[in-house]
């Protein structure tokens, strides 16, 4: 009996992993051309793209951790957004900035719960589950919305000390506001915990197969209840990022779409966090170049030409040699006990 | 040997369990002694599965008590029965197919050290140890959706022994094995009672029971009508309190008469997923009016061989041809068009669309023709009328065409297919494992149909693992070995000692 593993003929995804690679290391070329050339300009193009990617990266890992366990969340827009008004609240009564992120990780929470309810326990179709977040999220926060209101305080960059100062890194990846570092160490942890602890292991084995999870006794409602709460929780982080790390106010729809870019971020990064990670930095470096295009003003292409750059590269580098994602296989389906 | 003289382990009384419209179980009362093995015999549909389901705590009873060891029991779900130490393997198996073996048999009960981290390391030393304490070969690392049935089946039972089950619950376990894996089966079986584990057996082979069973109970329409003993029962004695009429085990068919050439295969080459050659240079004439078995050990290329004729795999090299028209690369559509007929070997992935309707699963090879549709408008009331005739003349239970597939037995499953591919008009049947799972009664039912198409005119190729069945169905025998057929025999010269003895690849 041969039933070792052998490995595959060189396959599509090999020569994507090359192609990747290829690419991994022009833009680390450009990247160090443009810090000899222009150093202020590459650090401001770089340090924005960890801005612009915190959300995206929080918004991916709500929906992976949700999808892994067999829940579609289409309502990470509506749970940040939600999560931005109230931790924007909170912060404006108590003063307190702690505080406010804890208020806003607990709405993306509660929110989670409600997703839960509709797709796990009503069985509700999942798209409509999360659709139905959205909506309220959105009439509710421009409902209750008033101007005026102003937050006490902004989250700011903490320097890591010594690691600060390397040039070109250090003012990237060590000076930075809070929600930021956590949402790096999120990646990792979420990572470890998906794939190296047995929570993980019956996360993905209920995402996969539901009944297989269930003979062996482990209770598949209540994996994917705690996933999409925890998940929701996350994502009210991203809001709370805008809100008190980003902006330093509320505005009306002010996620501006970011819930669902956050999942196709999650799409390309094969629904693996660094993955996420990978592409959501890649969308961040797409936006803060267009800003920089846009602010220097040399070029002779319409604005909007420009502002399409972001969502352009994304789709062609993805698109183009990230390959197959699998997704898995109970995603979106209720489970039935009998 | 009685045994039912030692403790009871397991007791059912008054077991009752209804689904909407169905009543799967009524009124079961069982009783399973310590190191028994006791075997489970019932029709496709007869509510075997639905009874260990509720013993397992998968399914709440509608009505009646379990009593486990001297206790009764409220089970809410499956973990309480593992902590009785209850295992099941199951009629689908229930394997994560991305994840490895090791991961498999220990999900939900995980080696961790600290902190519900797990220990990779540990899970796939365990499962090493428990494959070598009982003979079942399997390699820890392996997914499990590159392995063959067979090895998934043995990871399955590694499964239960990892939960130290002393009640083991085995549905249907041999239906996907092998005579050699059946018999290496029987003696973990046998080993494993010895150590005073105690076995439910649901198997549809009469031969099994009676050479394993110590006592064995028959099911019929919900019920327990019997109970027996092997040393005073013989197979018809069985399969007519299975069905309930007397059942004809043998094959009854005219000598065949072959006319022309049907389907013609030439030198063969076709490749397995992971790459490797597994069809290696096949030859095969199947003819009009004759049947033509494919007798081998699983894995020796068959599979490969009937995805390929059917257009589910591409070919190397070689030639296929039909009718005079070679179809090498054509697709399922297109081969479906010219008038073959395909009973997959896997009913649950290329069979049947699960969360369909019957009636709809009925139409599966048709539903894009007239009468059952006209442009992209479907014509519902002609498919359920086809569905309605087929169920009835298939004898289909329940006999509801708007259940979903999903929710037949096993055996009803393979039915379903077996109806609707028999019910268009064929040149060529391509038939794998058609009666896999299936009660004799409907095999029965299966094999006259399966003779009757010949007796039509259609040629016919059977694939199957049961040596019983080619030897019993077929006209010509072709043995196929480590990909080559390695001898083909006329059905006067196959015997089952040579048949079983080119198998295993000795004697040319
Ligand atoms: N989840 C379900 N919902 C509705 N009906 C069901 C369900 N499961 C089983 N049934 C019905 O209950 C009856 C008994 O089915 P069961 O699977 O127990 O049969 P079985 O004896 O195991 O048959 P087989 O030998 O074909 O596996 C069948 O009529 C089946 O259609
Ligand atoms: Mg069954």
């Amino acid at each position: 009996m041969t039933t070792a593993a052998v490995p595959k003929a060189r396959s599509r995804g090999d020569y994507a992993k090359i192609i990747g690679l290829i690419f991994g290391v022009l833009v680390l070329i450009g990247i160090i051309y443009g810090y000899i050339t222009n150093p202020v300009t590459t650090t401001a193009v770089l340090a924005s793209t960890l801005r612009q990617s915190t959300p995206l990266v929080l918004g991916a890992l709500c929906g992976l951790i949700g999808e892994r366990s067999g829940v579609i969340n289409i309502g990470i827009e509506g749970q940040m957004l939600m999560a931005a008004f109230i931790a924007f609240l909170a912060n404006v009564y108590t003063g307190n900035l702690f505080v406010a992120v804890l208020a806003g990780f607990a709405t993306g929470a509660v929110l989670g719960a409600f997703l839960a309810f509709m797709s796990v326990t009503l069985k509700m179709d999942q798209i409509i589950g999360g659709t139905v977040i959205n909506i309220l999220a959105l009439g509710l926060t421009s409902f209750f919305y008033q101007t005026g209101l102003t937050t006490q305080g902004k989250m700011q960059p903490i320097p890591l000390g010594p690691l600060a100062d390397i040039p070109l890194i250090g003012p990237i990846f060590f000076d930075n506001p809070p929600i930021t570092y956590t949402t790096l160490i999120l990646v990792m942890l979420v990572h470890y915990v998906l794939f190296y602890t047995r929570w993980g292991l019956r996360t993905r084995a209920v995402g996969e197969h539901p009944s297989a999870a269930d003979t062996v006794g482990i209770n598949v409602f209540k994996i994917r209840y705690i996933n999409v709460i925890i998940g929701g929780g996350i994502a009210g982080l991203a809001g709370a990022y805008l809100t008190l790390e980003a902006v330093g106010s509320f505005e009306r729809a002010m996620t501006n779409g970011r819930g669902f870019v956050a999942l196709a971020v999650m799409i390309f990064g094969k629904y693996t966090p660094f993955g996420a990670w990978g592409a959501a930095l890649l969308f961040g470096f797409a936006t803060a170049l267009q800003t920089q295009l846009q602010f220097a003003g040399q070029l002779e292409i319409p604005h909007q030409f420009i502002g399409m750059l972001p969502y352009l590269l994304t789709i062609i580098v993805l698109a183009g040699f990230v390959g197959r994602t699998r997704v898995p296989s109970a995603v979106g389906k209720p489970y039935e006990k009998e | 040997m009685n045994k039912t003289n030692r403790p009871i382990v397991l007791e059912a009384k008054g077991l009752t369990k209804r689904f909407p419209g169905v009543l799967a179980n009524d009124n079961i009362n069982l009783k399973l002694h310590q190191g028994e093995i006791l075997a489970f015999l019932g029709e496709n549909g007869a509510g075997k599965s639905t009874l260990m389901n509720m013993l397992y705590g998968l399914y709440t009873p509608t009505e009646g008590e379990i009593w486990i060891k001297g206790e009764k029991v409220e089970m809410s779900n499956p973990g309480d029965a593992i902590d009785r130490g209850v295992g099941m393997v199951h009629q689908h198996f229930q394997l994560v197919p991305v994840m490895t073996v090791a991961e498999n048999v220990m999900l939900g009960s995980e080696i961790t050290s600290g902190g519900g981290r797990l220990n990779m390391r540990k899970a796939i030393q365990n499962v090493r140890d428990l494959s070598e304490q009982y003979g079942l070969a399997v390699d820890p690392t392996a997914v499990i959706e590159d392995l063959p049935v067979g090895t998934q089946q043995r990871v399955e039972i590694i499964k239960a022994l990892y939960r130290h089950a002393d009640i083991l619950i085995l549905d249907e376990p041999t239906a996907v094995l092998t005579p050699q894996e059946a018999n290496e089966l029987f003696r973990i079986m046998n080993d494993l009672t010895a150590q005073n584990v105690s076995i439910i057996f649901i198997t549809h082979k009469l031969k099994e029971v009676l050479s394993v069973a110590d006592r064995i109970g028959v099911l019929r329409s919900g019920q327990m009508v019997g109970t027996a003993m092997p040393e005073d029962s013989t197979e018809t004695s069985l399969a007519e309190l299975m069905v309930g009429r007397n059942v004809i085990l043998q094959v009854e068919k005219s000598p065949s008469k072959p006319k022309e050439p049907v389907l013609q295969i030439q030198n063969l080459h076709v490749r397995d997923d992971r790459g490797h050659a597994s069809v290696e240079g096949v030859d095969l004439e199947v003819r009009a009016g004759e049947i033509v078995g494919i007798a081998g050990v699983e894995g020796n290329g068959q599979r490969e061989l009937v995805e390929a004729l059917t257009g589910l795999r591409h070919a190397d090299s070689g030639k296929i041809i039909i009718d005079g028209r070679e179809i090498t690369h054509f697709n399922p559509r297109q081969i479906t068009e010219l008038g073959v007929a395909h009973i997959p070997e896997d009913r649950e992935k290329h069979g049947l669309v699960m969360p369909y309707t019957l009636s709809d699963n009925m139409v599966l090879n048709k539903y894009f023709k007239a009468p059952y549709a006209k442009g992209v408008i479907m014509h519902h009331d002609k498919i359920d009328q086809n569905g309605q005739v087929l169920v009835k003349e298939y004898d289909v239970r329940p006999p509801n065409i708007h259940a979903l597939a999903q929710n037949l037995s096993g055996g009803n499953k393979q039915k379903v297919i077996v109806a609707r591919e028999f019910s268009t008009p064929t040149k060529l049947l391509v038939a794998a494992q058609p009666t896999r799972g299936i009660d004799v009664g409907s095999i029965e039912f299966i094999h006259k149909q399966i003779v009757a198409q010949r007796d039509q005119n259609v040629a016919v190729l059977v694939v199957s693992a049961e040596l019983d069945e080619v030897l019993g169905l077929a006209d010509r025998i072709a043995v196929m070995f480590d990909g080559r057929i390695v001898k083909i025999l006329s059905a006067a010269e196959a015997t089952r000692e040579r048949v079983g003895l080119l198998m295993a690849g000795s004697e040319a």
